[in-house]
C-alpha cells in the first residue's frame, strides 16, 4: 500500500480504536492465548501474550495495526516459540467465505488491477494501457455473497447442534469483516481433538469422503439397494431428502440408482458435496495453533470490523459491520464497479476525485481501488 | 476393582487381577522352574510362535477345562519373551494377544446377560476411559472419543461420515466398538510386558528362550523401492509444468516429500520456476525452512493421505493402497516368515 495511503487508513483505524473500547476486548483465558497483529507493508508479529483489555488498548493505541489476531488454542506459554508453548486445547473454530462458493455472481462485483500499471478495470486478457497480463483479482462482496454464506452458517449450526451435540450457547457467529463468517465453538468436548482429529470432523461437515455403503449399497453386490428414508438423522437422512426431492418417485429412483452401479452412485454422491456439504476452509478447522481475527477489530481487506451476529438473519454486514467515522474525505477513485454502504450507493467512478464518508474511503482504499490524492 | 472369575482372567490375563489371582492361589516363579509345570513353558512359547505368525492364539475358554494354564501359559510367555528381548517377538505378541482379548469382549458385549454385559463396557471404561452406553442393538460412544481412535484406521468406512452421528454420539457395532480399542489394547498389552521385571529365569526356560532369539531372525524384512512418483506429487508437478497455481498446501506437499526422498534444495527450487508468483529469493527460503536448516529448526515431514485427502491433494490409484503417507508409495516389505 502506498505510503500516503497507509497514514491515511491508519489515522482511521486509530479514531476507530479509540471511540470503540466498548467493541474490543481480549476473549476469555487471556493469558493462555497467543496474540499477533500486522501491520501495513509489514510482516507478521505474533508469539504475544496479553493480559487484559487495557494492555490491548495500549497495543492498538500506539501499534495501529492492520489486523489483529488472537489463537484459538490455549497454551501455557503463549509467548514463547511454538515448540515451547505447551499446548493445551483449542476451540473449534470455521471459516466460509464467499469467494470459495463459486457463485455467479462474482463476476459482476470481480475487477482485476493490473499488476504492471495498477489499471483497474473489469474483465480484459490483458491490460488496456500497458498490455500486461498479470493482474490482481478485487471483489467488492455483494448482498448475494452475503446471503449465500449465512446459508452454509445455518447448515453448520445444524451439523454442529443436531449431530455433534454442541449447544447453541457455545456457538458464537461473527462476520469476518470482508466475505464470510467466522464461527468460534467454546468449552466443548471437542476442545482436546488434534489437527487429524479435527480434519476428520471437517470431512464430516462438508460431506467429504462418504461411501455408497454407508447409504445401503456394497460394491460386491451393486444390485441390492437399502436407501435410508428422509426422517432419518445425520447425513443419511439428508442425503434421502436429497435423492428422493420433495414428491417421493421412491421406486424410480432405486431403479435409476441400480441402472448406474456403484461407481455411478459413488459420483452421484460426491457431486452433492457442492450443495449438501458446508463449505466451510478446512485448513482453518484443521489447524490448532491459529491466530484467527480479533472479534472486534477491523479486517484490513475492507476496513469492515468482525462483528458478532446476534440475529444472523438481520444481519447486515455493509451497515452493522460498517464501524468506521462518517466524516467527509477526499480521494482519487478508479471504481469501475458501484458498492452499498450504509444503505448508500457508491460508484462507478472512473479516475475522479471524490469527496465520500471515510468509511467509503477506506473501504476503497483498502480494496485497491481508491488512493489518497 | 472388578470383580472377576477365573474364566474372565483366562480372557483377559493381562488385567491387574491376575496378580492378585496368582498370588492367592499360591503360584510363584520357582515353581514353574520345576519339570512338572514344563507343559505350561511349552503353552507359552507355542502361544508365541502363533502370535510371532500373525495368528491368534485361539483357546476355546467355554470348552477349556484347565484354566489356570491360559493364565500361566500367558504370565510364562510374558518372562520368555522379556528374557529373549526381542521387540519385533513383543510387539507380534501383544497384538495378537489383543486381538484374541478382542475376541473375548466382542463375545460378551454380544451377551444377553446383564452381568456379562457391565464387564467389557467396564473393562472399556477403566482401561480406555471410552464410555460406552447401549440403546437396542448398538453401542453408543461420544463423537470425539471415536474420532481420537478412528483417525488411525485408513478405511474410509472408518470416516466419521460413514457412521450414524445423532447428537455428539456415534452409534456403533458390537465389533466395531472392540475394534476401535485394538490399538490401546495392544499398548496396554505391550507396557504391562515393558513394565514386567525378570531377574533370574528357571533354567528349564533357557531352551525356549534361545528358541526365540532363532525364530526372530526369520522376521527381518526386506524393501524394495519403486522410483515412479505417487500419482499426488505427479499431479503437483505437472500443475506446475502448466505454470497454473498451485496452493500453498499442494507446495508444501512436494518441497516435504522430495526432501525426505533426499532431494537438495538445489534440485527441488527449479520446480517452481513456473509458479505465476516465483520468486527465487522467497522459493529458498521456503524449502530452507522447511528442511529445518535455518528459522524454527524444524524440519517438517511430508504430510498423511488423509490430511492429503481433505485437501483435494489426493489423486489415488490402486498401487496406493496399503499405504497412509505418499512417501511410503512404491515401497514394497517382503517378510522372510
Amino acid at each position: 500500500m502506498l505510503e500516503k495511503n497507509v497514514r491515511f487508513v491508519e489515522d482511521t483505524f486509530k479514531e476507530y480504536y479509540f471511540n470503540h473500547f466498548e467493541l474490543i476486548h481480549v476473549p476469555p483465558r487471556t493469558s493462555e492465548r497467543e496474540f499477533g497483529y500486522q501491520k501495513f507493508n509489514a510482516g507478521m508479529t505474533r508469539h504475544l501474550g496479553i493480559k487484559n483489555d487495557k494492555e490491548l488498548h495500549l497495543l492498538l493505541m500506539t501499534q495501529i495495526p492492520s489486523d489483529v489476531y488472537c489463537s484459538n488454542a490455549y497454551y501455557s506459554f503463549p509467548n514463547l516459540p511454538m515448540s515451547e508453548k505447551d499446548w493445551k486445547e483449542a476451540d473449534l473454530i470455521f471459516d466460509i467465505d464467499a469467494k470459495d462458493l463459486k457463485l455467479d455472481c462474482r463476476k459482476e462485483h470481480t475487477c482485476l488491477k493490473c499488476s504492471t500499471c495498477q489499471n483497474v478495470t473489469t474483465q480484459q486478457s490483458s491490460c488496456s494501457k500497458c498490455g500486461s497480463d498479470k493482474f490482481e483479482t478485487l471483489s467488492l462482496t455483494c448482498q448475494n455473497c452475503i446471503i449465500e454464506s449465512k446459508k452454509e452458517v445455518e447448515k453448520l449450526v445444524e451439523i454442529l447442534t443436531e449431530d455433534l451435540g454442541i449447544k447453541k450457547e457455545e456457538i458464537q457467529i461473527y462476520f469476518s469483516g470482508n466475505e464470510g463468517f467466522h464461527v468460534h465453538v467454546t468449552n466443548t468436548e471437542y476442545q482436546n481433538l488434534d489437527s487429524r482429529e479435527r480434519a476428520d470432523l471437517a470431512d464430516y461437515i462438508m460431506f467429504n469422503g462418504i461411501i455408497p455403503e454407508t447409504l445401503g449399497m456394497s460394491k460386491q453386490n451393486s444390485s441390492k439397494l437399502s436407501l435410508p428414508d428422509k426422517e432419518e438423522k445425520g447425513w443419511r437422512g439428508k442425503v434421502a431428502k436429497e435423492i428422493f426431492g420433495p414428491k417421493s418417485k421412491r421406486p424410480k429412483i432405486i431403479q435409476e440408482i441400480l441402472a448406474g452401479g456403484y461407481s455411478f452412485f459413488q459420483a452421484r454422491l460426491e457431486g452433492m458435496r457442492q450443495t449438501i456439504g458446508v463449505r466451510i476452509d478446512p485448513k482453518v478447522t484443521m489447524d490448532v495453533h491459529r491466530i484467527f481475527r480479533l472479534g472486534g477489530s477491523i479486517n484490513s481487506k475492507s476496513g469492515l470490523s468482525k462483528v458478532l451476529c446476534k440475529d444472523l438473519e438481520g444481519f447486515d454486514p455493509f451497515s452493522d459491520a460498517c464501524l468506521l467515522d462518517d466524516e467527509k474525505a477526499e480521494i482519487l477513485a478508479n471504481c469501475p464497479l458501484s458498492f452499498t454502504l450504509k444503505n448508500q450507493k457508491y460508484g462507478p467512478y472512473l479516475n475522479e476525485t471524490i469527496s465520500i464518508p471515510k468509511y467509503a474511503a477506506v473501504y476503497m482504499i483498502c480494496k485497491g481501488i481508491a488512493d489518497v490524492p | 476393582m472388578l470383580q472377576l472369575g477365573t474364566k474372565d482372567l483366562a480372557k483377559y490375563p493381562f488385567l491387574a487381577e491376575t496378580g492378585v489371582y496368582l498370588r492367592d492361589k499360591g503360584f510363584n516363579l520357582e515353581q514353574l522352574g520345576h519339570p512338572d509345570w514344563k507343559p505350561i513353558v511349552e503353552k507359552a512359547y507355542g502361544r508365541i510362535v502363533v502370535a510371532a505368525t500373525g495368528q491368534i492364539y485361539g483357546s476355546d475358554i467355554e470348552k477349556l477345562e484347565d484354566l489356570d494354564s491360559e493364565i500361566l501359559s500367558f504370565v510364562t510367555a510374558i518372562i520368555l519373551l522379556k528374557s529373549a528381548g526381542i521387540s519385533t517377538l513383543i510387539r507380534r505378541f501383544s497384538l495378537a494377544e489383543a486381538r484374541r482379548a478382542e475376541k473375548y469382549l466382542e463375545q460378551d458385549l454380544r451377551s444377553k446377560d446383564e452381568r456379562k454385559l457391565d464387564f467389557p463396557v467396564k473393562i472399556i471404561q477403566d482401561l480406555f476411559s471410552v464410555k460406552v452406553t447401549i440403546q437396542g442393538d448398538d453401542f453408543v460412544i461420544k463423537v470425539a472419543d471415536y474420532l481420537r481412535r478412528a483417525v488411525h484406521f485408513h478405511e474410509r468406512e472408518w470416516k466419521l461420515i460413514n457412521r450414524r452421528v445423532e447428537k455428539g454420539f456415534v452409534f456403533l457395532t458390537s465389533h466395531e466398538t472392540v475394534r476401535l480399542i485394538r490399538r490401546e489394547l495392544d499398548a496396554y498389552i505391550n507396557s504391562k510386558i515393558h513394565s514386567t521385571t525378570t531377574l533370574s529365569i528357571p533354567e528349564t526356560f533357557k531352551e525356549r528362550v534361545a528358541d526365540l532369539v532363532a525364530l526372530a531372525k526369520k522376521f527381518s524384512d526386506t524393501v524394495t523401492i519403486s522410483t515412479e512418483y505417487p500419482p499426488c506429487i505427479k499431479h503437483a508437478i505437472e500443475v506446475l509444468e502448466r505454470g497454473e497455481n498451485l496452493p500453498h498446501s499442494g507446495r508444501f506437499m512436494l518441497a516435504t516429500y522430495l526432501l525426505a526422498k533426499g532431494q537438495t534444495i538445489d534440485q527441488i527450487a527449479p520446480l517452481f520456476k513456473n509458479a505465476p508468483d516465483y520468486n527465487e529469493r522467497v522459493t529458498r527460503y521456503q524449502i530452507e525452512h522447511i528442511a529445518g536448516t535455518f528459522g524454527s529448526r524444524t524440519k517438517y515431514s511430508c504430510p498423511s493421505c488423509d490430511k492429503l485427502k481433505s485437501e483435494n491433494l489426493c489423486f489415488e490409484i490402486p498401487e496406493c493402497s496399503g499405504i497412509i503417507n505418499p512417501v511410503q508409495f512404491g515401497k514394497k516389505r517382503v517378510t522372510n516368515a
